[in-house]
């Protein structure tokens, strides 16, 4: 199993240039292992580099990634085996499909890890199984709709039974039905496997519903770290720094500015509704008007 | 990393060389190229690296960008220098040696020819933005459209390509990326493994490069998009008093060239 911890991660792009530019800076965190994460942070907050560094794509200009107390930087080897254990899907995946089939692209992540045919043909039909691509799977890639095409991709990094599974904006430019599969494809890979998952998403309702735990980077600094209901108990820091807040919490924003009481943190429907409920019974016992 | 390649960077700025019509400055570099070509003497070099040290300075480019440009052409530059400080007859500079006095002489003149050529086009596109020197291209061009040759598509396709340069590079990038998270090995291995690893790059590259044609093209087409004819411009060029004053300057620059060269000095 595999905790990653993050110490003091500062990384800058073109060092020594006159395009030189610190992207994030003293990032420390622990991700123990099985937790939902939510990433937020609005562009250009540094939120694509940090998780970059978690399957050493990108090398630290400063500061260590550790997966379970080893440095994933210390040699080659250790930075490719560190792609088996942290699976990375970046943003619109569908882009890097190349195969003739959908089989084929799926293959391509365990084809690398060297294991043996058997063995990549039971991944693939898992991973296949998992988004739903079963039937899909002798078709071209390019045949495929949007949404397919994304889980498809998904699938490609399912397939090495990644430990830690990190998406960048799974859910973008998609339908609300394909946005609601493709959660339920990441839940469905947690609940079986027990495996880490961090999302990257603009998609607060989304973030507030599915993590346990919120990262908000801000211009390359992680600002906040928590629990969502510590998070969303701030929601005019979240706005402040240019981000959404759910709806629900929007919601009770508006009310509370008229004037009217409700409990620390709302960002679900049943907190809104709760919170209104006992708003109105206190109104209704003439604790004044609201 | 691919970010950092400078292929026909612009770097804006205000000075008199910056603020030349692109037109002009196209000419200018062509009588540059001339006259590098007929000097034969040291006198006709001498002429042409002041002509270049004064227009650079002029431009406040500084010589550092030049040499990150000219990186790529170190190898061709060494052979040239090595090929004509071996292979020239003359007088050997100490009996029995195969270098020549003639060698070295060559040698220096065919380097600075290289390198001249080279920077003197670095000098155009450093301070000449890529819409410019399309638009001035097409002016300069114009006269061959009675000859109905497509010189509008032709420019636009220029400008469309250098436009869509660091796209494509991002693009790369992002893709090298991601097959990357998956695994893939873009360093080690022979050639033929090497060559089989660009695959997942290059497919998904090229699907997406034709989507973005497609993409394109329908923009424009839902613009009104007809060709040429008919089309007038935002930014209209005017030939100004200091592209008249620098094109004397470009022709009193040849002729003086074309004199030393008959005196082959």
């Amino acid at each position: 199993m595999a905790e990653i911890k993050v110490e003091q991660l500062r990384h800058v792009y073109s060092p020594q240039t006159p395009f030189e530019r610190t992207a994030i800076e003293a990032v420390s965190l622990i991700l123990p292992q099985g937790q939902f994460v939510g990433v937020l942070g609005h562009t250009g907050s540094g939120k694509s580099t940090f998780i970059q560094h978690l399957n050493a794509l990108l090398l630290p200009s400063g500061g260590r990634v550790l997966c379970d107390g080893e440095d994933i930087n210390r040699d080659k080897v250790s930075r490719r085996d560190i792609k088996w254990k942290v699976g990375l899907v970046f943003q619109y995946p569908e882009y890097q499909l190349f195969e003739e089939t959908v089989y084929k692209d799926i293959a391509f992540g365990p084809g690398n890890m060297g294991l043996s045919k058997e063995e990549i043909d039971e991944r693939v039909r898992e991973a296949a199984g998992f988004v739903g691509v079963e039937a899909l799977l002798d078709r071209s890639p390019l045949e495929l709709s949007g949404g397919q095409k994304r889980r498809v991709a998904i699938a490609g990094v399912i397939a090495m039974r990644p430990e830690v599974l990190v998406l960048d904006e799974p859910t973008a430019g998609l339908d609300p039905e394909g946005c609601g599969q493709i959660l339920d494809n990441i839940r469905a890979y947690k609940a079986r496997t027990g495996a880490t998952v961090l999302v990257v998403s603009h998609d607060m309702d989304a973030s507030a519903a599915l993590a346990e735990r919120l990262l908000v980077f801000n211009e390359g600094r992680l600002v906040m770290d928590g629990p969502p209901e510590e998070i969303f108990s701030q929601p005019e820091r979240l706005t402040g720094m240019g981000l959404d807040v759910p709806r629900p919490t929007a919601i009770a924003m508006a009310l509370r500015r008229q004037g009217l009481r409700l409990p620390g943190a709302v960002y679900t429907h049943a907190q809104l509704k709760a919170g209104l409920l006992a708003a109105a019974r206190e109104a209704e016992r003439g604790a004044g008007p609201c | 990393m691919l970010k950092d390649i400078t292929l026909g960077q612009f770097f804006p700025g205000d000075t008199l060389v910056h603020r030349l019509d692109p037109r002009t400055k196209l000419l200018l570099v062509t009588v540059f190229i001339v006259a590098l070509f007929t000097a034969a003497g040291w006198m006709g070099y001498g002429l042409c690296v002041l002509a270049f040290a004064g227009c650079t300075a002029l431009s406040k480019i500084r010589l550092r960008a030049f040499f990150k440009g000219l990186k790529p052409m170190i190898f061709i530059i060494v052979l040239t220098a090595l090929l004509n400080l071996f292979y020239t007859r003359g007088t050997p500079i100490l009996p029995g040696w195969i270098i020549t006095w003639e060698g070295i002489g060559r040698a220096v003149k065919m380097v600075l020819r290289i390198l001249l050529l080279v920077m003197g086009t670095f000098l155009l596109t450093y301070t000449t933005s890529p819409m410019a020197l399309t638009d001035g291209l097409e002016l300069l061009l114009n006269p061959l459209k009675k000859l109905r040759l497509p010189i509008h598509e032709m420019t636009l396709m220029m400008s469309m390509a250098l436009r869509f340069i660091p796209t494509l590079i991002e693009e790369t990038d992002r893709i090298m990326s991601a097959q990357r998270a998956r695994g893939a090995d873009f360093e080690t291995g022979g050639l033929v493994r090497r060559a089989k690893a660009l695959l997942p790059i290059l497919v998904p590259l090229i699907v997406s490069s034709f989507n973005r044609a497609y993409d394109l093209a329908t923009a424009m087409e839902s613009r009104c998009y007809h060709g040429g004819e008919g089309r007038s411009r935002m930014k209209q060029l005017k030939l100004a008093g200091i592209d008249l004053a620098a094109l004397a300057v470009g022709a009193a620059f040849l002729a003086l060239a074309f004199i030393l060269k008959k005196y082959g000095v």
